[in-house]
């Protein structure tokens, strides 16, 4: 295995008095996708939340290439080239679909992504550049989504529940088009309901159940059966 | 034609709220923030002018060049100093805190200055006026009115034609998607005050050359901002624009029926507005 861009060490999180996350190792080496299961309320969008620093961690819980991550800021966890495309996309409504775009190119690192890349990948977004994000459709907004961490030139992306409130055919779009994306030596996290489909796409899954991960394993190897143990705890 | 000059005279009046309403405006659309103080820092702007030209001998206006940017790093030092820690999900804490603020600003200015009323030496400014048709028109209400259009238009323009309005408007949309984006919203946020009480600079300095103040006369301007920004509709600049004018006019023309019934007149128009469109007259449609 390649030497990790992310590794959790030990990750707790807290929501209140109530405990979200115990103990999570989890390891993403350069260049890997990993993608991260689990049945709703298990903990995936809890770590998405303390990775990417919208949670406060403890001290020495997440290093991102070697560096202490835990205790910085959302702002200052994406200046070091950590992006996220967040559950249900949430674009910027008072943006324009451009706006919004160009938002993502906030943090100001250099990279292949800018406007034209993200317009070469998905041309529609270029036809409905100045109309506002909401007028979008639910795949339209998706795109926009992703694009709009891409603008970012991260090194590891976030890809937080892509597919959840979409048709099928627009799944079966974005899915084929996640390789173009995460190709050019990007690492990513792909948070997913849809198995299969987190399957095809990542190298090694990780299972999370009641905040715990419950399986680690290559995804090309991984059985059917240790699946569902892992994501229903049915022994 | 008194009816005429009544209106004429309220319009030019309504540039003058719209001044003191903008920054209002500007704060509760960045970050949901209800600044009760914001009728002292107009007239803590006002004092600032004050010490700056019997300090210098300059020009009220002049001060501007001084008194807009001291007010400007007041705002970015309050926000990140103070207002930041009191926003979140509950809206009291600001509201109580911003009172409070309103409090110790008023007691500073009677400390330092004392309770005399003070005004803004502007020379032939303050008199001088143009004919019109059969209208007197006074230079210096003109003017105002002038500055509210270009400092209107100068914030819209910043809200949707630069980095810094996208900025803003992402983060009222969504602080922590914002924040995922590399916008720490406690700069931001400091900015949106920094810009704020920049435009209340302008706005107490144009008050203190209009009319004499004193340090308790800072709620009285707080509501006629509050008045303007709520008939033009939150979150709608132009909007208050319209609010302030028409605030001004039905003032004046109260006044003209009866001087007394001078801010009255005012109150009652915001009331039979607010009775028959709550949401103010042009409401910033929701995203």
């Amino acid at each position: 295995m390649p030497d990790p861009i992310l590794q959790t060490r030990g990750l707790n999180a807290h929501y209140g008095d109530f405990q979200a996350l115990y103990d999570v190792e989890l390891e993403v080496g350069e260049g890997e996708v990993l993608a991260i299961i689990g049945a709703n309320g298990a903990g995936k969008t809890t770590l998405m939340r303390s990775i990417t620093g919208l949670l406060t961690n403890g001290a020495a819980q997440i290093h991102y290439r070697g560096q202490d991550i835990s205790r910085l800021r959302a702002d200052e966890v994406a200046e070091l080239g950590l992006a996220m495309v967040p559950e249900g996309r949430q674009l910027f409504p008072s943006l324009s679909v451009k706006e919004n775009l160009m938002i993502g190119a906030q943090v100001g690192r250099a990279g292949p992504w800018d406007l034209k890349a993200v317009y070469d990948l998905f041309p529609i977004l270029e036809e409905r550049k100045d109309q506002a994000s909401t007028s979008l459709s639910g795949g339209q907004q998706q795109m926009v989504a992703i694009g709009r961490a891409l603008m970012a030139n991260p090194d590891l992306i976030l890809f937080d529940e892509i597919s959840l409130g979409l048709a099928p055919i627009i799944i079966k779009d974005i899915y084929e088009a996640l390789p173009g994306i995460i190709g050019e030596g990007m690492s990513a996290i792909i948070v997913e309901q849809d198995i299969t489909k987190a399957l095809s796409v990542s190298s090694r899954v990780y299972c999370l159940q009641e905040g715990r991960v419950s399986l680690e394993s290559a995804s090309e190897t991984v059985s059917r059966e240790d699946i569902s143990r892992a994501y229903f705890g049915i022994e | 034609m008194e009816w005429l000059n009544a209106i004429v005279q309220g319009t030019l009046l309504g540039g003058l709220y719209a001044l003191f309403a903008a920054g209002l405006s500007l704060i509760f659309g960045v970050m949901r923030l209800v600044n009760i103080a914001h009728g002292d820092l107009i007239v803590l702007a006002a004092y600032l002018g004050l010490t700056v030209t019997t300090a210098t001998g300059m020009h009220p206006m002049a001060a501007l060049v001084i008194v807009v940017p001291a007010m400007a790093l007041i705002g970015y030092a309050l926000q990140r100093g103070l207002l930041n820690q009191t926003l979140g999900d509950d809206i009291l804490p600001p509201l109580l805190v911003t009172f409070g603020l309103s409090v110790i600003i008023q007691n500073g200015l009677l400390e330092v200055y004392t309770a005399d009323p003070q005004t803004l030496n502007a020379g032939s400014l303050e008199t001088a006026s143009v004919a019109v048709g059969g209208v007197t028109l006074g230079i210096l209400p003109l003017l105002t009115f002038g500055i509210a259009i270009a400092v209107i238009w100068g914030l819209q323009w910043t809200f949707y034609h630069t980095a810094l309005g996208r900025a803003f408007r992402a983060v009222s949309d969504n602080q922590d998607i914002a924040q995922l984006m590399g916008l720490n919203r406690r700069h931001i946020f400091g900015l949106a005050m920094a810009l704020a009480l920049g435009v209340t600079a302008i706005a107490g300095i144009l008050l203190g050359i209009r009319t004499s103040f004193d340090p308790s006369i800072g709620g009285g301007r707080l509501i006629f901002g509050f008045e303007a920004v709520i008939i033009g509709g939150l979150g709608n600049l132009w909007g208050t624009l319209i609010g302030g004018v028409i605030l001004g006019v039905a003032q004046t023309i109260g006044a003209k029926i009866d001087p007394g019934w001078q801010v009255l007149a005012g109150h009652i128009a915001f009331l039979v507005i607010l009775a028959v469109r709550p949401n103010g007259l042009f409401p910033r449609v929701s995203g």
